[in-house]
């Protein structure tokens, strides 16, 4: 640094020279960390903690450094693809990085990474936008759309003038940017069919106002670094109040399943998470079950009952204190001496504990309030009900990027038993009750046992139905961080048209090469049902290859069948390919989840 | 023409190596319901479009799952006829892999809809083992061929037929892609190629449509078609026929190059000299057809470029065949025959409506089934009409009474829901399998008819025959342009009408109304209706009237549509 532009930083002099002196003898390298780290000074009055690998510092740097332009569009023919690639083409000969992107290729939560882009996008119909852009438009137009205070942008519009609501799509592009703070190069251009000389026009004035918009600006630039959040000061027993930004179901409309995507805001909870780990959600039963539950026992819901030595209407400890949707042991005595049912009684003192088991694990509290009647007084019967105890799920998204996000995948838990509609506690909470804008107490929960190798390492994904969320996570992760390794997905669920969870997401891996390998079972296509473990079996050359290069395994999901029928074909694998006996081969893998070789996250 | 210029497709036909492109291994990856993005045009050649639900795009989109793709599989089937074993065939296939219905087009073939891609190979299979393909029944080559499956004329219409079925043959790519990728044929030997004498490598620059016609019905609106065959009878023999060629429906909206075109006469021929004649339309059309742009590519735009003496000269150089002045011909209409005709052998035939083409089992409409037991019962071969009608053909007179009580045990009667309006009526499938639809079609006009019957009735019109026809999108399957009311589709719930076309298919219809919604298209036709009512001539048509009136302009060559 050979001395600082005097009258371009607001400092005095004395702090001219504190700052030189701070600074010399640094490397190169150094020099860019200390940037960084300036920079998050600026950018946060959260407490900085330096990191201790230089790695994302240079990495955040690296990417203000590629300032480039960004040419962003949408058109339902090759048109706006078209003018894209001119405007590219014309940048990148007059010595300028640029890049064309689709909309439907471009993640709206990075535009607010961005700070010079254009936009070519076409309107339909009656003034809507193109399929491409469809998620796009909808995104920055509504409230979860960034401040966008350092961009500078330009649209041009491409429309059919014979429609009413011409170049609509481009007009609130437009307007909303602007609201959004950023700065508008040139006005909207507008294009009807003929579009050739309006377009080009367009393309000269972006393209001759580059040296002035990329070529000043980047001797200025101020690398943006993030932050490091300060310990959060939420955790179990402080949920932090998250906003649900999308609750979207993710199975098509002839699916069995109602799995739910859902992303909630941490913005200013400070909450840090990685790959693997779980959120813990604060659930509410299903008012219509405390309705129910109130009505067979003809208790009257506005009754104050006392939990915990805190006073609540009986409604809202069914609600939100008490455990209604699972039925404990101690639950089941206490009924069994109240009501004096002697089949209750007998199942009790079964010898069969399997019978006593699965009588648990299939009645709610409801159930048994049905199956065996009796009266019983409000403050006695909340007596019998455990706490109502948070309810975790894997999380499906990277934190480094989504950084003010976590995504879960929830399946909806509705079924019919015993003649009646039965709803999962939480998870009919998240998909049925809660919508976008509504908040829903959370708090992290590390999960150290299941964890990302070291970049370069491969890894095999086994996550059939919402299993595959922190696989998700995981290849989320890899791609932002640009990872080495291999990343091979087993997936499997009912149908392949509305059950291939993330299929979209999943066909981009592939194309951009992150996943290398994805193989999936979809047990109801066919007369004979295939599963994730048949593929293992179907590909064991290939996955002991894989494990003998190393490879990391993972298992999430269903604990109680499908992690033992994966073992089992893992086991196959391993006596097939590598000359074990059974005995062996489960002992082999025993070794590998003691090594961290194989981990699973299994419920 | 540089290669540079060529088009996608054109590139894609070249590297295909006759048709295969890299189907095999799309139909093969479990991880999309879809082919390569360049499979889907090589696809279209072996009968089969890949298609997606688009009432469930944008829903499929949030849900993070790819479009909710199947494929359109159409049939070939020259002029339409059918054994009803054969049909039988068609309607398992139908109610096992498709979704329950047979559609029956524009150009007497049927096609299924939501097939999914590990249905396909199945699918295709059985149609084959119906005795049926499915080859050539889209993309850039000779099209389905049309005959008229009037069956008044019969010994005529016998000979057509036959006419019909040896162009279709002679048309047929050769290539043995179709075998090798649906029916497990062997595979050609790497070293060899296969040839394609008519075709050449890259096939034509677009379809290519062609009909055989007996006036006066014009059934197949000859004059849409790039090739046309106007048999000419004399003394109940078949003496020749007038060629006519360069017709052709589609344009775009917005651009005034492209246009709908009748068909020009180019002179007469005698029977066995159709096939020299139509292969060297074809192979002009093939070396001189625009493969730079397609909406420029298709046999109209080559003779209006290049002049009807021109192509006249070229024809009867490659082919060696001199043309005749042609033989007077008059057309009286371009719909179909309803009811029962006998043919001059004694048998009956039963011309039964089918609103839209659309044979399925609908509340108490079960065509489905009701032809089904006809089929299984009593009658030997369907044929399918050029208007997406289907005729019961060869009926002995002691079954027609069992016939005529099962058409009313299944509701499908043409009595029972069908006024003139209506069985002149033809829309194209549009939403929600249709890529190119921008509006409603087959599933919105039946409703538009409703309320245009309740107009003409009120104006004492409610027996006129109109012909009234709907497209999604311009291209113009349902053939819009050549019907006295054409709607055209340009957004949802917006059409360009059309108005004026002559009731025989020989005059195009003029743009009345641009991007109108269904109050607006109400609006104009009700008073136009009323005026019609009060000032026609005897006989006289409603496209004829509004002509003759002043109403709309007289459309006297398809590149002058766009001129008002």
């Amino acid at each position: 640094m050979s001395g600082l532009p005097a009258g371009v930083l607001p400092l005095d002099e004395e702090q001219t020279n504190s700052l030189q002196s701070a600074v010399a003898g640094l490397t190169a390298q150094q020099l860019q960390w200390a940037s960084g780290y300036v920079a998050g000074l600026a950018a946060s009055s959260k407490q900085i903690i330096p990191i201790g690998s230089n790695e994302r510092s240079i990495a955040a740097i690296a990417h203000a450094d590629e300032k480039n332009l960004t040419v962003l569009y949408g058109s339902q023919t090759g048109n706006g693809e078209q003018i894209a690639s001119q405007l590219v083409r014309r940048a990148s000969r007059a010595g300028f990085a640029a890049t064309a992107v689709s909309l439907a290729d471009f993640k709206p939560a990075n535009l607010k990474r961005e700070s010079l882009v254009t936009f070519v996008i076409s309107t339909h119909g009656e003034g809507d936008p193109p399929d491409d852009a469809e998620l796009f438009h909808e995104f920055l137009l509504s409230k979860k759309a960034p401040e966008l205070t350092s961009l500078e942008y330009s649209v041009l519009a491409l429309g059919d003038s014979s429609y009413v609501n011409f170049c609509q799509t481009g007009h609130e592009l437009d307007a909303r940017l602007a609201e959004l703070g950023a700065e508008r190069l040139s006005a909207l251009v507008e294009c009807d069919l003929d579009y050739d000389a309006d377009a080009t026009e367009w393309v000269d004035r972006i393209v001759s106002q580059l040296p002035h918009l990329l070529g000043v600006r980047e001797s200025l630039a101020i690398p943006a670094l993030r932050a490091v959040d300060a310990v959060s000061t939420f955790n179990k027993s402080n949920p932090f109040p998250a906003e649900v930004l999308i609750n979207q179901k993710i199975t098509g409309c002839d699916s069995s399943k109602d799995v739910r995507h859902i992303e909630l805001s941490l913005e200013g909870s400070g909450l840090s998470y990685e790959p693997g780990d779980s959120l813990a959600v604060i659930a509410r039963n299903p008012p219509q079950l405390v309705a129910e539950l109130l009505d067979e026992l003809a208790l009257d819901g506005e009754t104050l009952v006392s939990v915990r030595d805190q006073d609540f209407r009986l409604t809202d400890a069914l609600t939100s204190e008490l455990e209604i949707t699972v039925i404990t042991l101690g639950f089941l005595r206490d009924w069994a001496a109240l009501s004096g049912n002697a089949e209750l009684a007998s199942m009790l003192q079964a010898s069969e504990p399997t019978v006593l088991g699965l009588f648990l694990e299939n009645h709610q509290v409801i159930d048994v309030v049905r199956l065996y009647p009796a009266e019983v007084a409000a403050q006695a019967f909340v007596g019998m009900l455990r706490f109502l105890s948070p309810r975790s799920y894997s999380i499906s998204s990277s934190q480094d990027a989504n950084p003010d996000e976590v995504h879960l995948s929830v399946a909806a838990v509705r079924y019919e038993a015993l003649g009646h509609e039965h709803w999962g506690s939480a998870s009919t909470y998240l998909a049925d009750r809660l919508e976008e804008g509504d908040t829903v107490s959370v708090y992290v929960e590390r999960n150290s046992r299941f964890r990302l190798p070291d970049e370069d390492v491969p890894i095999i994904m086994i996550g059939p139905g919402t299993g595959i969320a922190p696989f998700r996570a995981f290849v989320e992760q890899r791609a932002e961080k640009g990872s080495a390794g291999d990343n091979w997905l087993f997936f499997g669920d009912r149908n392949f048209d509305s059950d291939f969870l993330y299929q979209l997401e999943w066909q981009r891996y592939l194309k951009r090469g992150i996943l290398t390998r994805l193989d999936v079972a979809f047990s109801r296509d066919q007369r004979q049902k295939i599963y994730v473990q048949d593929r293992i079996r179907e590909n064991s050359k290939e996955l002991f290859r894989w494990l003998e290069g190393g490879a990391v395994l993972y298992v999430c999901g269903d604990a109680r069948r499908m992690a033992g029928d994966v073992n089992d074909a893992l086991i196959d694998v391993l006596v097939k390919e590598g000359g074990l006996d059974t005995e062996a081969a489960a002992e082999r893998l025993k070794v590998l989840r003691g090594e961290g070789r194989y981990q699973r996250d299994v419920y | 023409m540089s290669d540079a210029n060529l088009t996608e497709v054109e590139v894609i036909k070249a590297t295909s190596r006759h048709l295969r492109g890299t189907l095999e291994d799309g139909l093969s990856d479990p991880l999309t319901g879809a082919v390569a993005d360049s499979d889907t045009h090589v696809s279209k050649f072996h009968g089969i479009y890949q298609q997606d639900n688009r009432d469930i795009r944008s829903e499929r989109k949030r849900q993070k799952l790819e479009p909710a793709y199947s494929f359109m599989i159409r049939a070939r089937i020259p002029g339409g006829l059918l054994t009803t074993s054969q049909w039988l065939g068609l309607d398992r296939i139908a109610t096992e892999h498709a979704n329950q219905t047979i559609r029956l087009t524009t150009r007497q073939a049927i096609q299924y809809h939501g097939v999914v891609k590990r249905d396909l190979k199945k699918t295709v299979a059985e149609i084959n083992q119906a005795a049926l393909d499915t080859i050539a029944a889209c993309g850039d080559v000779n099209r389905n061929v049309m005959a008229p499956p009037l069956p008044g004329l019969s010994s005529i219409h016998r000979e057509v037929q036959r006419q019909a079925e040896a162009l279709s043959e002679h048309l047929m790519p050769k290539s043995r892609a179709y075998h090798e990728i649906w029916l497990d044929g062997d595979k050609i030997e790497s070293s060899k190629t296969d040839v394609e004498p008519i075709y050449g490598d890259t096939y034509l620059p677009r379809k290519f449509k062609a009909a055989f016609v007996v006036p006066p019905q014009n059934d197949v609106d000859v004059f849409s078609q790039d090739l046309g065959f106007i048999t000419i009878v004399k003394d109940g023999l078949i003496l020749g026929f007038n060629v006519s060629v360069g017709g052709g429906m589609g344009m775009t909206h917005g651009e005034t190059d492209t246009y709908p075109r009748l068909g020009d006469v180019l002179g007469f021929i005698r029977p066995d000299e159709v096939l020299a004649v139509a292969e060297a339309v074809v192979t002009i059309q093939r070396d001189f057809g625009d493969r730079t742009n397609r909406k420029h590519a298709r046999l109209k735009y080559t003779i209006e470029d290049r002049g009807v003496d021109w192509f006249r000269a070229e024809v009867e150089r490659r082919s060696g065949v001199i043309f005749d002045e042609p033989e007077k011909y008059a057309f009286a209409a371009n719909g179909d025959t309803y009811g029962w005709q006998r043919d001059d052998v004694g048998a009956w035939h039963y011309g039964l409506f089918v609103e839209n083409g659309r044979v399925g089992d609908f509340d108490d409409r079960r065509m489905l089934s009701g032809l089904r037991a006809i089929a299984q019962q009593h009658s030997t071969e369907f044929r399918l009409t050029p208007n997406q009608n289907l005729i019961i053909g060869k009926v002995a007179e002691k079954d027609k009474a069992d016939i005529d009580a099962l058409l009313v045990e299944y509701g499908i009667e043409n009595s029972a829901h069908a006024s003139p309006l209506r069985l002149n009526s033809m829309a194209c499938v549009a939403f929600p399998t249709c890529g190119l639809a921008m509006a409603e079609s087959e599933r919105y006009l039946p409703t538009l008819i409703d309320k245009l019957d309740a107009a003409l009735k009120r104006h004492g019109l409610g027996e006129e025959p109109i012909t009234i026809r709907m497209t999604g999108c311009p291209n113009g399957c349902a053939r819009p342009y050549i019907a006295e009311i054409g709607l055209v589709g340009k957004g949802p719930g917006r059409y360009t009408l059309f108005l004026g076309a002559g009731f025989a298919g020989g005059r195009l219809g003029a743009p009345y109304l641009d991007n109108a919604n269904e109050e607006e298209v109400l609006g104009a036709l009700s008073p136009l209706f009323e005026r019609f009512a009060r000032e026609r001539l005897e006989g006289e048509h409603f496209g004829d009237f509004l002509v003759r009136s002043g109403v709309v302009r007289e459309i006297t060559a398809g590149r002058h549509i766009h001129d008002g």
